[in-house]
């Protein structure tokens, strides 16, 4: 079993706080990608708290897993893993958005403690990521590569030149998620661009194609130790998830896309997290 | 910056062979030493040359297809974890194709990969215009972190490509096509990335030019002195960026009319980069960019167009000669101009 009875309390215990911290951060920050911040909570958790090989002594240590946001507009989901993984002290948060401050609505990862990419245009991090893989491959290192895009995201053609590499050079130490909450920002994603049949894409471009549910740690669990044992071929996870999941009035709303919050919407959001 | 002294490199004949081919001889010896290069590029392997380093190196090449963008993507993955990445394509590909790539996932992260852009300008002329490129100085120069070097000619595309492994940063790198005669009898000339290199005094007028413009700025300056008696200085402005203020305000100072002269649009270009220094030294002087005038090339082999776009000796004669019956003013009075 991927994730024992223990386990599961412990990290959905981490998913609750992160979600209440990203709330609190699109209250400290003026505005957020709330939606699809909240929409990758579980997986961010199983990654940061069970799988990633990272330490915060050593956030640069070469032989560390590697994640890239490639959605980086959920900074203010990845940045709160990080301060709760020991990366950022949580204090600095509040700073966000503002003059001088290392987060943005994108990570720097020259900024950005523990960020290994600095993403925020669409499209850009699973070639990154590759490139990771392919050093790891030639400097004899076993390190995992995981990167996770938008649904939305995979409109962007270099996606499929990154996916396509990937499966060419046969790179299994890259695991690439795909957080499918089926809303970008104006509107569906089968209203806006179709990208069903989405799954058989990704396997006729060659990934061994892991569909969940993206809210489930036992499958989301489940899913990543396949990819961190793939030897065959590379993993892809489809993980089907809610926009804005946790916060009642913000499930599945494109609305929440991007929104900011006043200290009453903040109590009202984060009375849902804790009802969840 | 990096200077390259004493090394005799005997991996290349400057007397025979394209800058791209000594680029790519040069990767494949610089890596023998250097574990941490790595090489992609997109479908181009021979066309760019890199296929010497892929032959001898073919664990640390990576030939990702026809796709720039993930071509660059992957360069800035692989410095990330640590390696000094080379990526070859065209220029026009890696400045357009994949340039938010080159500015986001490589510059912005301030990554150490050098990206080498061949038939630039009008070197590939009869491709036809898809494959032109006299945007690239323009785009390269105005990207924060990136250093730009546009060589003369083969030996200095050697020195420049291994001088550029030392750099922390992004370097791009700007080459041609075709054969380019060789500037130089040998490497020992002092050359360093942001140092200008004086290649005929003079003190009438400085012409400050890049990449094959050198050659023929020189074979002008010596046509000018015989014929007009006119003392021409020509400066290689071999880095685009950072250039060197000091050589262009010396050559304000002492000739006080400048013409620039580079294979690109002069917009943006070198002539737009000396431009800046001039305007901001407060000095009057006598200033003309010459290139491409804001038009896309016209289709023809090279040659040709370097005849027809007067970039080649005559056309620079006859620019600089046009420069010297002009003067500078030093009174306030616009009414005449």
């Amino acid at each position: 079993m991927a994730c024992t009875v223990e386990e599961k309390q412990r990290l959905q215990d981490i998913a609750r706080e992160l979600r209440l911290t990203i709330i609190d951060v699109t209250a400290w920050s003026g505005g957020a990608h709330v939606g699809g911040s909240l929409s990758i909570v579980e997986l961010l958790t199983a990654l940061y708290f069970k799988y990633l090989n990272v330490d915060p002594e050593r956030p640069q240590w070469e032989d560390r897993d590697r994640f890239v946001l490639s959605k980086g507009h959920a900074a203010a989901a990845l940045i709160p893993v990080l301060s709760k993984r020991g990366f950022i002290p949580e204090e600095e948060l509040k700073t966000f958005n503002h003059f001088g401050s290392p987060f943005a609505m994108h990570p720097d990862s020259n900024k950005v403690t523990g960020c290994d990419a600095s993403t925020g245009s669409l499209g850009h991090g699973l070639s990154i990521a590759a490139g990771m893989g392919l050093a790891a491959r030639y400097l004899k290192k076993d390190y995992k590569t995981v990167c996770l895009m938008g649904d939305g995201e995979c409109c962007e053609g270099s996606v499929w030149e990154a996916a396509m590499s990937i499966a060419n050079f046969k790179l299994t130490n890259v695991i690439t998620i795909v957080d499918r909450n089926r809303l970008m920002i104006d509107g569906f994603t089968e209203d806006v661009m179709a990208l069903e049949p989405f799954a058989e894409k990704w396997h006729s471009f060659g990934f061994d194609v892991i569909e969940i549910d993206g809210h489930d740690f036992e499958q989301v669990c489940s899913a990543l130790e396949k990819g961190w044992n793939a030897t065959e071929k590379p993993v892809f996870i489809l993980a089907n998830t809610i926009k804005g999941k946790g916060v009642d009035f913000m499930e599945n709303n494109v609305v929440w896309h991007y929104a900011s919050a006043d200290s009453a919407l903040c109590e009202k959001a984060k009375a849902s997290i804790l009802n969840l | 910056m990096s200077t390259i002294t004493g090394t005799t490199w005997n991996c290349y004949d400057s007397a025979t062979m394209t800058p791209r081919e000594i680029y790519g001889r040069t990767l494949a010896e610089l890596a023998k030493t250097n574990d941490r290069i790595v090489g992609v590029t997109a479908d181009l392997a021979k066309t760019t040359a890199i296929v010497h380093f892929a032959n001898a190196f073919p664990n640390r090449f990576f030939n990702v297809g026809i796709a720039e963008q993930n071509m660059l993507g992957i360069a800035a993955g692989l410095a990330k974890a640590g390696l000094i990445p080379f990526a070859s394509s065209m220029a026009v590909f890696v400045s357009m194709r994949g340039g938010e790539q080159v500015r986001t996932d490589i510059a912005y992260q301030n990554l150490p990969v050098k990206i080498i852009g061949t038939h630039a300008g009008i070197s590939f002329g009869h491709a036809g215009t898809t494959h032109h490129c006299t945007e690239d100085l323009a785009i390269m120069r105005s990207i924060a972190n990136m250093t730009v070097i546009c060589p003369a000619d083969g030996i200095e595309t050697s020195l420049a490509v291994r001088a550029c492994v030392d750099i922390p940063g992004p370097v791009y790198i700007r080459i041609g096509r075709g054969f380019e005669p060789p500037c130089y009898p040998d490497e020992n000339y002092g050359f360093t990335i942001g140092k200008a290199i004086e290649m005929v005094p003079g003190t009438d007028i400085t012409i400050i030019s890049c990449g094959i413009a050198v050659l023929q700025s020189v074979q002008a300056a010596k046509t000018l002195l015989e014929q007009d008696g006119i003392s021409v200085r020509v400066i290689n402005m071999h880095t685009i960026k950072p250039i060197d203020r000091e050589a262009v305000l010396k050559a304000v100072t002492e000739t006080r009319r400048i013409l620039t002269v580079e294979e690109h649009n002069v917009e943006g270009g070198l002539g737009d980069a000396v431009a800046s220094v001039i305007a901001e030294s407060g000095k009057g002087c006598v200033f003309k960019k010459h290139g491409i005038y804001d038009q896309f090339a016209t289709i023809g082999y090279a040659e040709d167009l370097y005849t027809h776009y007067e970039l080649d000796a005559d056309g620079i004669i006859n620019q600089v000669r046009s420069l010297m019956g002009r003067d500078y003013e030093a009174d306030e009075n616009w009414e005449d101009e």
